[in-house]
């Protein structure tokens, strides 16, 4: 059954899968950090097909806006240049490409079995944010808001906190390396 | 409405609002140059045509007519590409931005706004995000120190204002309680005590206003914010290898950012369209437009004020604004907003 619902996924769909493949076409990093930004706004594409409008929103602001910015920036400060092309390896070819079409018909049919009204209805998840019905599911932000803080709001709080964890190893990790006149300060403190 | 119609009526008001915004960004390049020239004590453009307003036909023309000149030194698809996402993402936020009520033709009630998202402020914001693409492309594609510093410099103080941004928007998110920009307006109509109209800005949003204020004018690059593009520091920034139409396309992008986040703050915090109404209606119908320009209008020119009058910051002494003291503020606006809403 044709119809723009379906028609817009697979647009979206193919968008981001051509983008993920150019992503690992292209040779210089900034055309595949450009990739996969061309990725993310198709992810935001699907969302919003899904009425997840918030979702879509914040991952255009978030992952497409801030996260793909730091990308490109670490790619404009390193100066990376074109990438060597080396020549390929004849046994991961021979291995590769079955393995990984294998690999996808496992998932697309895991996927697909776990996918559907029926099945989705069946799980054990939907109960809990819906009144059981798919279309019942979240997709305003009044009613992700409390549900971010009261049923999901302990991975919430882990995520911030590892979050922070990065920011804490990143600022360790650039600082200046600590100087021989803290040498006796650090004895008495071994 | 059937939906071929609501189609053809989108297409038209997209155009519409497009000439409008268009018009508008070339008529805020001449107030600016009109307002600064008298803050210099001189005139500004007056030669072509009266009042020189046609000073900005004058430089679109000379924008077609220039040589279009591309390094040779320069990443080409990139250094093409840049402008054009600048200018495509300064235009597109305009599209959930509501200008007035709703006008009733033939039955059908077609608002004064090309489409109004339940999540319109995010749109704004995510569009915002996107935006800093243009800035830092065009930076590293020019091949060049000048631009190249330049645009990190403009990306990195356009993301480092953007939290305040945001910050300073969900005070106003907490007492309006949807995303929507119509409904925040909505909730901004009447008066209290009689006289004192119920805008955000009189509301408790002060402090929300100022951070937003201060937060629009790094967003947008403009003094004294505008290291990025000094001429006196990095030649010209980001946009220095570009000429004629991909530099008009930057040019146009910043003002049309300028007029976005005007018209943001005055649907936000000055109450959009809400005004005296009077009339038959046909001038109730287009009143609530004329309120809504004369706010905009006031916020531009108090950003052009602040050009003509302020120096401009050093870098380092911006981003420590930015992080250190901005961002603290709007966190407190934000904590304040919100204990007094849960009383």
């Amino acid at each position: 059954m044709i119809s723009v619902h379906l028609i817009l996924f697979l647009v979206f769909g193919a968008v981001a899968v051509a983008g993920a493949v150019n992503l690992l076409a292209q040779r210089h990093p900034i055309n595949s950090a450009l990739s996969l930004i061309a990725v993310m706004a198709a992810l935001a594409g699907e969302y919003l097909l899904l009425g997840a409008e918030f979702v879509a929103a914040v991952q255009v602001i978030v992952y497409a806006g801030a996260v793909m910015v730091l990308f490109v920036f670490t790619i404009m400060l390193l100066n990376a240049g074109v990438e060597e092309h080396t020549k390929g390896s004849h046994v991961a070819s021979l291995f590769g490409i079955p393995g990984v079409l294998l690999g996808s018909i496992l998932i697309a049919w895991a996927v697909l079995r776990n996918s559907g009204t029926e099945a989705v209805a069946a799980g054990p998840w939907i109960n809990t944010v819906s009144n059981g019905r798919p279309q019942d599911l979240p997709g305003s932000p009044e009613t992700i808001g409390p549900l971010l803080f009261h049923e999901f709001l302990l991975p919430f709080e882990i995520t911030s906190v590892l979050i922070l964890i990065a920011i804490m190893g990143a600022v360790v990790l650039a600082s200046k390396p600590p100087s021989t006149s803290s040498g006796p300060a650090k004895e008495a403190g071994n | 409405m059937p939906i071929w119609l609501y189609i053809l009526v989108s297409i038209v008001k997209s155009a519409i609002v497009l000439l409008v915004l268009l018009t508008s960004v070339a008529y805020t390049v001449w107030l600016e140059r009109k307002v600064v020239g008298h803050m210099q004590n001189r005139w500004g453009p007056t030669r072509v045509g009266p009042f020189g307003l046609l000073q900005p036909a004058a430089d679109g023309i000379k924008f077609l007519f220039k040589e279009d000149l591309t390094p040779p030194h320069v990443y080409k698809p990139l250094y093409i590409a840049a402008p054009m996402i600048a200018v495509i993402f300064a235009l597109t936020s305009i599209a959930v931005i509501p200008f007035g009520n709703s006008i009733w033709i033939a039955g059908y009630e077609i608002p004064f706004q090309v489409t109004d998202v339940n999540i319109g402020l995010l749109l704004i914001l995510g569009v915002t995000s996107v935006g800093v693409y243009g800035v830092a492309l065009a930076g590293w594609s020019s091949n060049n120190k000048y631009s190249l510093l330049g645009g990190l410099r403009a990306s990195a103080q356009m993301v480092s204002y953007e939290i305040s941004l945001g910050l300073s928007l969900v005070g106003v998110l907490i007492m309006s309680g949807s995303f929507s920009l119509r409904t925040i307006v909505d909730a901004q109509g009447g008066h209290f005590w009689g006289f004192i109209p119920r805008w955000n800005i009189f509301h408790g949003q002060i402090i929300g206003f100022f951070v937003y204020l201060i937060a629009a004018y790094a967003e947008t690059n403009r003094i004294p914010f505008d290291l990025p593009e000094a001429e006196t520091e990095l030649v010209a920034g980001y946009h220095t290898e570009y000429s004629a139409m991909k530099f008009a396309m930057f040019f146009m992008a910043e003002y049309a950012n300028m007029i976005t986040v005007a018209c943001l703050a005055t649907l936000l915090f000055l109450g959009g369209w809400h005004g005296p109404i009077f009339g038959p209606w046909l001038l109730r119908a287009v009143l609530p437009v004329f309120w809504f320009v004369a706010k905009v209008f006031v916020f531009l020119f108090i950003y052009i004020w602040v050009r003509g009058t302020l120096p401009r910051f050093r870098y380092d002494q911006l981003m420590a604004f930015g992080w250190k003291f901005l961002l603290p503020v709007a966190l407190a606006n934000l904590i304040g907003t919100a204990i007094v809403a849960v009383w």
